[in-house]
């Protein structure tokens, strides 16, 4: 039955449709592999009871012909998003023991349509992280490993439990979350396709929030289509967040195979940024020529202010997390370590229960909003937004979509980047993309010298996820599928 | 800018976060490397430039003034470290 794993989602729709194999059948073959894969470290809680109990509802649902559209679809849900009775704790000792009595705005989507929930997945605590090293429940190791060699590499962040069991299949495909690159950059590393929708899309509500101005949800999918499926199931126009954005969800899906005849295509000159991998160089230029060959006009552009999204971000995305983090205060749900008195008590709770790089960011966070800084830090940083979406803004009446390489490099290995700075650095090329509320998606499109994945950004005019999805389907055709060979 | 160590214990403080006196040298050091990064913003003219309020231009959602949710206090107090009832219990806080 192992082979029902290899199915994409639009194969097993098809498959389950046909009546060729059971909804139940489909979940117990996934469920066989979560527990032969558990190395990976990818899930963090498996819940194959609820799994087996919402794919036999399924079944009942194909029999009677009012199947949804992702009807006995298994797929993973970062341990981000609220799921009702069901740990949700952000991979953070703090929410220790935290079981929401509520279920999020996009899962709710998603069973309405009929998927079905393997459990939950790990990411870097917080969503603070590029490599998933941050996470309270350990590492998670990238299926992907370099040629000839057996040594662990990380799968990115901080949608690395996301991005590590969609490339593993182990499960048919992941929500995640992107606040400075965490849907894209693990994406890439791991031979996945994963978007970013436009900020407003897809409803915050339910989804443990980091930064709010720039926490946006989206699938990890194993293709183009795939992704395109779960985002019309997970978008939607949700009263109970008021960032929401009242725009009908359009057919993702019918952008594919759709010709790029004419499609301008921008190539930002300030993305070559200094001491840029030849490897990477070559991939975006391989991907410019695709698209040229396949009628798409290249144009080159000019995004003056990109340097400068990274460091801003690191302003503007701790601010905003330290002020999201102060609820967790050991009074109202979580952890909570004893004190002399009630401040005591708060202080305790809070170290204990927040790990390094987390109290690092609510620390600068505190700093630049503090009193004498706040104009100097918070407020310079929001108008360099302002001035990175203004370089944006005037890239539309030139191009209809943005080309970039998604990750500076391939994956690492655990504990290769210890210095914050550095790791910082990963986002580089897709932090840009939150600063503005753009959507993005990346696609693999070659693989390195090491034999190891590399991923291609696509940008697009604020709600055209259709045009990132038309392009990107393009890329993947000329390029290729990925799956990391079996080692596990 | 850059911090010292005192400003390292007042922002941990700010932050009701409990410092070890161990951590406090190298947070500094941290927290240093990070903002001296950060300064190289200073290099960008941003005169006249309005800061950001929301990435996208759409009108703030007014909503209907009335109770729509609510009177379920044992899901409000299900997750609660310490409770009593349907209260969450805290140390003392006032003599």
């Amino acid at each position: 039955m192992s082979n029902l794993t290899s199915l994409t989602i639009a194969k097993a729709r098809e498959g389950l449709r046909r009546k060729e194999f059971s909804a139940l059948e489909l979940t117990e073959a996934y469920i066989a592999e979560i527990e032969k894969s558990r190395i990976l470290n990818a899930y963090i809680v498996e819940t194959p009871g609820k799994a087996r109990e919402m794919a036999k509802a399924s079944d009942a649902r194909l029999a009677k012909g009012t199947a949804g559209a992702l009807e006995g679809i298994p797929l993973g849900i970062k341990d981000l998003f609220a799921t009702k009775g069901v740990h949700t704790q952000a991979c953070s000792h703090v929410l220790d023991g935290f079981k929401p009595t509520y279920e999020s705005t996009i899962t709710e989507n998603l069973w309405r349509d009929g998927a079905v929930m393997l459990g939950k997945l790990n990411m870097d605590e917080f969503a603070m992280g590029s490599s998933n090293e941050t996470s309270y429940y350990g590492n998670v190791i990238n299926p992907w490993r370099r040629h000839n060699s057996n040594a662990a590499l990380v799968p990115g962040g901080s949608s690395g439990g996301s991005a590590s069991a969609v490339a593993a299949h182990i499960c048919a495909a992941a929500t995640a979350t992107d606040t400075g690159g965490s849907i894209r950059q693990p994406a890439a590393f791991t031979g996945t396709v994963g978007i970013k929708p436009t900020y407003g899309r897809c409803s915050r509500w339910g989804v443990v929030a980091f930064a709010s101005s720039l926490d946006q949800a989206g699938p990890i999918a194993r293709d183009v289509r795939d992704a395109a499926i779960m985002l019309k199931s997970m978008a939607s126009v949700d009263p109970k967040d008021t960032t929401s954005v009242d725009l009908p969800v359009p057919d993702y899906e019918a952008a594919i195979g759709k010709s790029i005849k004419g499609l301008r295509v921008g190539i930002p000159k300030e993305y070559r940024a200094d001491g840029m991998s030849p490897e990477i160089e070559t991939l975006w230029n391989t991907g410019a020529k695709w698209l040229k060959e396949q009628g798409a006009e290249i144009v080159e552009i000019s995004l003056p202010h990109t340097k400068y999204a990274l460091p801003a971000y690191y302003i503007v995305a701790p601010a905003e997390a330290s002020s999201n983090l102060a609820r967790y205060d050991g009074v109202r749900y979580g952890l909570r370590v004893p004190g002399n008195d009630i401040v005591d008590m708060y202080e305790n709770s809070r170290a204990a229960g927040f790990g390094p790089e987390v109290q690092r960011r609510i620390m600068i966070g505190t700093y630049v909003l503090s009193a004498g800084y706040y104009d100097a830090y918070y407020v310079r940083a929001q108008k360099i937004r302002t001035l990175i979406k203004r370089d944006f803004d005037k890239a539309w009446s030139k191009v209809d979509v943005v080309l970039t390489p998604a990750t500076p490099s391939p994956a690492f290995a655990p504990g290769e980047i210890s210095d914050p700075v550095q790791m910082y650095l990963n986002d580089i090329f897709t932090v840009t993309v939150n600063m503005a509320g753009l959507p993005g998606i990346a696609v693999p499109a070659g693989v390195s010298k090491d034999g190891l994945p590399l991923g291609l950004q696509l940008i697009g005019k604020p709600f055209d996820e259709e045009t990132l999805f038309q392009t990107a389907a393009v890329i993947e055709q000329m390029a290729g599928s990925y799956k990391a060979p079996q080692w596990w | 800018m850059s911090v010292d160590q005192a400003t390292v214990r007042r922002v941990a403080k700010l932050a009701r976060i409990k410092l070890k006196e161990e951590n406090v040298a190298r947070l500094e050091g941290e927290l240093n490397s990070i903002l001296h990064w950060i300064e190289q913003l200073n290099e960008v003219d941003v005169t006249g430039v309005e800061p950001m309020t929301s990435v996208v231009s759409v009108k703030m959602k007014m909503r209907k003034d009335l109770v729509t949710d609510g009177s379920y206090p044992g899901e409000v107090v299900a997750n609660a470290p310490a409770k009593e009832d349907d209260y969450f219990l805290v140390p003392k806080v006032i003599e």
